[in-house]
């Protein structure tokens, strides 16, 4: 089997451990090279750290370096003989949601970090909320630094229990719980032997084997219209392929689809790749469509089963996390960019807003602000073609952009009405 | 003020019963090309005059591959852009002319020897001309009205481009500030501009190095026969390997030797490093970049080498 691909996402803080975490596993796994370790031993003098210290491979850039600030989402590359990783690098404290919303929404899988010492803090119940809520599929909790609690058992199966009875609640598919520690190398690539107690994997062997392909919708079959390929060459003088990524189920030659919003059916004839037909076409597959009818198709439209469509919906009910300073209110002019359809919305109502440490709703809030989650209702100016968010994650999606100044100021995870 | 205290997400539903006895995966390798190949129909669909950025180095012949998947069996529905620093290899002006040639692509030049020779640009000796290549990239954008220019940045080169969008949003005056991005989430884009701002696109962002050759290997792309090991005159500066020629600014206490070396990334000949190696074929590069304890722009470039953050200075600028 050739080498797959795993998204995942960091949460956690500085005082955590991320940074040495990653540092690590980029170490172990050979991924950082000799120029980057050279300047990190570098820094790690000027710091006057006695050590070289791997939380600073992920140091950012000048501008955050001089403002004290952190920049969002940083994105990180590793690979084992098994799998290549991408990691979504969030920082935990600054902009905290905003930046884990953002990196959880394409991981596969959230790590999310907790200092022995400390326990299941406010941050710990936060970060597992939105990983439950962007419903990143599997969820890794590390208990980290069990070298400055003596690798103690107790401590672990504590924490460990304290967190599974609220987890509980969160509707995390899989969930691993792994003591570690960053700094030492502990459970981390290898097994470690301070802790024979511990009869899991160490975190890499989950990052390799964690299965992931089921994680997608492969029910139902939808493919977003990107671009309608005309070549206008002699060769090619009548084709009309319709490309597009697949957003869910599976289509072969022959299927009979309906074309959202006309509702035409057609049948595919042809499913095409610049390496030749395909028999089939699953996510995430970029892929062309040539339809046996010449019906009306362009960019925005909806390919999906006659008996298995989403609801065209204008009226949207969703869960929104703003992102921006300036707040969601009346009036204010918006656009929804959901799969490859961008359309005007009015904001009509926030049903409550979400206290994501309490998980309390507000429902007599009207705005929401930076950083905050709301259950909203938007009224669209043209149909959308979305599933539950809970059903799939690519038709249930969508960023919000402010009509006047282009900024993407939310992102919203559709519900059902 | 009424709350509820519901935990369960809002979002939490019943698991999709999903057939099963059927494996659908693809490679790593599938899965960046399906990433890229969206982001380039997402480009060529959202704006009105695409550009495409060409050095023929390896991630750009890579670029122009997947480019051409995209728009199959129609021909790529944009342009070509090439800054052309005047210090070329000429391996890869020829494979470019005959890229060009075989793909009908519309090329477009921007030339820093012309801005120079026409007293717009000074050079500084010694510097190389990749600062220069800013202004030249920003003047041809703006003749052409390019909105969009796809890049092949990746963000596991250099620290700045790890925290680089796929879609990265420049002011008039193609600035980049780093504090000021739009999130990306999904694989949801946002092209949406005002007249004279514009948008760099990097659909191989997610690519590595390795990648890079491992693609090129499978889809046996051409590339300049600089990559792989041959014998050249060199000279030694800052522990880097630069070739010997009439643009190398050479200092007298430089010696000369000649070395068996490959070339690691294509950029401008007078600040470009060559690395030794023996490695003759792909299987070779790749072997070779699996050991690799450098990496690609550690090992290869002058430019980055001014200072730590010297890459972050010159996209604020303008740079890809």
């Amino acid at each position: 089997m050739p080498m797959d691909l795993l998204r995942f996402a960091t949460a956690g803080s500085v005082d955590d451990g991320k940074s040495t975490l990653i540092g690590r596993l980029l170490f172990d796994s050979k991924s950082i090279f000799d120029d980057q370790l050279n300047a990190v031993e570098r820094t790690s003098r000027d710091k006057g750290f006695d050590y070289t210290n791997l939380a600073l491979v992920t140091d950012g850039l000048r501008a955050e370096r001089e403002q004290g600030i952190t920049i969002d989402v940083a994105y990180r590359y590793f690979h084992t003989p098994k799998r290549k990783f991408i990691i979504a690098d969030t920082p935990g404290h600054i902009q905290y949601t905003r930046n884990m919303v953002t990196g959880a929404s394409t991981a596969d899988l959230a790590i999310v970090l907790v200092d022995a010492r400390a326990g299941i803090v406010e941050q710990t119940r936060r970060h597992a909320f939105l990983v439950s809520l962007l419903r990143v599929p599997h969820l890794v909790l590390c208990i980290n630094k069990m070298d400055l609690v003596d690798y103690d058992q107790d401590v672990y199966e504590r924490l460990r229990q304290e967190f599974l009875s609220f987890a509980t609640k969160l509707a995390i598919p899989d969930l691993q719980i792994i003591p570690i520690s960053a700094l030492l190398g502990d459970n981390v690539v290898e097994r470690s032997t301070n802790m024979p107690w511990y009869d899991g994997p160490a975190l890499l062997h989950q990052l390799e084997n964690v299965y992931v392909s089921s994680d997608r919708n492969m029910v139902d079959a939808r493919m977003p219209v990107q671009y309608v390929i005309r070549p206008q060459s002699n060769e090619y003088h009548d084709y009309r392929g319709y490309a597009g990524q697949i957003a869910g189920g599976v289509f072969k030659p022959g299927d009979e689809v309906m074309v959202m919003p006309s509702g035409l059916t057609s049948r595919i004839s042809a499913i095409e790749t610049a390496d030749g037909p395909v028999a089939e076409a699953f996510s995430p597959m970029s892929v062309t469509f040539r339809l046996e009818d010449d019906i009306d198709v362009s960019r925005g439209d909806m390919i999906a089963r006659p008996h298995n469509a989403p609801e065209p919906r204008q009226d949207l009910d969703a869960m929104v996390c703003w992102m921006v300073d300036s707040p969601l209110k009346q009036g204010r002019r918006l656009l929804i960019k959901h799969t490859t359809r961008t359309v005007r919305v009015a904001f009509r109502e926030l049903q409550y807003r979400l206290d994501i440490n309490t998980l309390h709703r507000d429902e007599t809030a009207e705005t929401l602000s930076l950083n905050e989650i709301g259950r909203v209702r938007f009224r669209a100016a043209q149909p959308v073609f979305a599933d539950p968010y809970s059903r799939n994650r690519l038709t249930g999606g969508f960023i919000v952009i402010d009509a006047g100044t282009n900024a993407t100021v939310g992102a919203g995870m559709v519900l059902d009405n | 003020m009424t709350t509820t205290s519901s935990q369960t997400p809002e979002t939490a539903g019943p698991p999709v019963e999903q057939p099963t006895g059927h494996d659908y995966r693809l490679s790593e390798l599938q899965t960046l090309e399906a990433e890229s190949i969206h982001i380039f129909r997402e480009v060529a669909a959202e704006f009105g005059r695409p550009a495409l950025m060409f050095s023929g180095g390896k991630d750009s012949l890579v670029m122009l591959h997947l480019a051409a998947k995209a728009f199959f069996p129609a021909r790529i529905p944009f342009k070509i852009l090439h800054i052309d620093t005047g210090h070329n290899f000429p391996e890869v002006m020829t494979l470019r002319d005959k890229l060009v040639e075989e793909m009908s692509l519309q090329l477009v030049v921007g030339s820093v020897q012309d801005a120079i020779d026409s007293g717009d640009l000074t050079e500084v000796p010694g510097q190389g001309r990749n600062r220069l290549q800013t202004h030249v990239l920003l003047e041809t954008v703006e003749k052409n009205k390019f909105d969009v220019l796809m890049g092949g940045g990746r963000r596991d080169e250099e620290k700045a481009r790890a925290k680089e969008r796929v879609f990265s949003f420049r002011d008039e005056f193609g600035q980049w500030d780093p504090k000021n991005q739009r999130p990306e989430l999904w694989n949801l884009y946002n092209g949406r501009i005002h007249p004279g701002e514009s948008i760099r696109a990097f659909p191989i962002s997610n690519w590595t190095e390795l990648d890079v050759w491992s693609y090129i290997e499978a889809e046996k792309l051409q590339v300049p026969g600089i990559y792989f090991a041959h014998e050249r005159k060199v000279f030694e500066r800052d522990g880097m390997l630069l070739a010997d020629s009439d643009v190398s600014a050479r200092r007298d206490d430089e010696p000369v030797f000649t070395a068996t070396v490959r070339y690691r990334t294509v950029g401008d000949m007078s600040c470009t490093g060559a690395v030794e190696s023996d490695a003759h074929t792909l299987a070779e590069i790749i072997d070779e970049i699996a050991a690799s304890r450098i990496t690609e722009r550690g090992a290869t470039r002058a430019d980055d080498r001014f200072s730590e953050a010297a890459m972050e200075d010159r996209k604020r600028e303008g740079y890809f």
